[in-house]
């Protein structure tokens, strides 16, 4: 058995052993057993993730200002944006709850926001982001719990829910986190984990041997 | 050259839970991965008890979650109380068919698909079946997927609690359930987390090997 590990790829589902082939561009490969996608060959990976990250990034700063929505109703009216509605649990005692939403929707989304921007800035200037390794498996278990378009159709459903009894003004953040969702979904499909470490491993390569010379 | 149908474990290769380099892993001491320094292990450790674990707190939970009151709605005219259900059914009565369903996919079939689906996955690796691999692991891929869609509930109802706060005009408060219920919905997805989807061709693997 001579084969080099590194040229294979083992199935995250069911661990059989393949070869890597190389796939047309916006082919992906998948598990000649199982059927799980391997890995992909996303056009320009690293420059439209990027260009998704930084819009979304700046979308989710608008999205976190504005109100989300005020309703209205014989001359009372109440407004809401994503932090106030934390707040607002809190202080009703829902402290655990006002906390998963804090979390899943606030601080995963905007660590995962701004560790991309950094660790694709970096690789696009041709420089090793520092700490590169702990913050790809930091992104890798925090993934599922970035939940911005799950709190997007929450907020739809509320929306439904609220007109049949007042008066409903959709707020400037609602169109942001709309668009938000988009973004995200798109960045997350452009993005491939194993062309932003193949392509560190070769960064890194390179600095080897200029040190060597 | 080998002919590659056999599981990377079998060959004493090893590949990392985060960035799935392959690697030659001894069977000893405990392995880093040489790329990323994640520790490497060939199936998650201690997966399928972890899994039964937060499977079994998650239905235990799923009770309350079902029976308490998910949210109080209050008004000059009406008072209410609704569970997960019962919201589901006002909706349909009031005409919101498409909202209807679509919260009753996330909060009643979602969460039960889960939990019956782990149930499975965890008896039949236990059993060492080799029932339908692949329907197996897809049924688990499905799993993954969707089970962050359940938290649709808790965001309605922290939208609404926060937004409708009009004194006697109109009041909503969070119920109890919503404490089960977002419990539920993260017991589970830790759960599908901790599952190990390699186990259910380990058996598979074994029977060739003989």
């Amino acid at each position: 058995m001579d084969l080099h590990p590194a040229q294979l790829i083992a199935c995250r589902y069911c661990d059989l052993l393949q070869r890597e082939i190389p796939l047309k561009p916006g082919c992906a490969a998948s598990c000649s057993r199982c059927g799980a996608v391997l890995y992909r060959n996303a056009t320009d990976s690293i420059d439209r993730t990027l260009a998704y990250t930084l819009t979304a990034a700046m979308l989710f700063v608008i999205a976190n200002i504005f109100p989300i929505l005020t309703i209205e109703i014989q001359g009372v009216s109440s407004q809401i944006n994503l932090i106030g509605a934390v707040h607002a649990l809190w202080d009703q005692q829902m402290q655990s709850i006002s906390l998963l939403v804090f979390l899943t929707t606030i601080i995963i989304p905007s660590l995962e926001l701004i560790t991309m921007s950094y660790l694709l800035l970096s690789i696009k200037f041709g420089l090793t982001p520092a700490g590169y390794t702990f913050l790809l498996r930091i992104m890798r278990f925090v993934e599922p719990w970035g939940m911005i378009e799950v709190f997007m159709l929450g907020v739809l459903v509320s929306l439904v829910k609220l007109t049949s009894s007042f008066k409903v003004i959709p707020g400037g953040a609602l169109w942001s986190f709309g668009a938000l969702t988009l973004l995200l979904a798109a960045a997350a499909a452009s993005f491939s984990a194993r062309d932003v470490w193949a392509r560190l491993d070769r960064t890194q390569d390179e600095e080897v041997a200029a040190c060597q010379n | 050259m080998p002919e590659l149908t056999m599981n990377a474990s079998g060959q004493g290769l090893c590949s990392c839970h985060v960035c799935n380099l392959v690697s030659r892993r001894g069977h000893v001491a405990p392995a880093h991965c040489p790329r990323c320094g994640a520790s490497l292990h060939f199936r998650k450790p201690g997966s399928v008890a972890r899994c039964w674990a937060l499977l079994i707190a998650a239905y235990i939970l799923y009770i309350p979650a079902n029976l308490l009151t998910m949210m109080e709605t209050g008004s000059l005219f009406n008072y209410r109380k609704d569970t997960i259900v019962s919201g589901v059914i006002e909706l349909w009565r009031t005409g919101s068919w498409v909202i209807a369903i679509i919260v009753f996919i996330a909060s009643v079939t979602i969460p039960l698909l889960k939990l019956i689906s782990l149930t499975l996955l965890l008896v039949s690796v236990q059993r060492r079946s080799k029932w339908h691999p692949r329907q197996r692991t897809r049924l688990y891929r499905l799993v993954e997927f969707v089970g962050r869609w359940s938290m649709l509930d808790i965001y309605v109802v922290t939208l609404l609690a926060a937004v409708v706060q009009l004194g006697n005009m109109a009041i909503v408060k969070a119920g109890p359930a919503a404490l089960a219920f977002g419990a539920v919905v993260v017991l589970t997805m830790f759960a599908s987390m901790q599952f190990d989807p390699r186990l259910i061709w380990d058996p598979l693997q074994k029977e060739r090997n003989q």
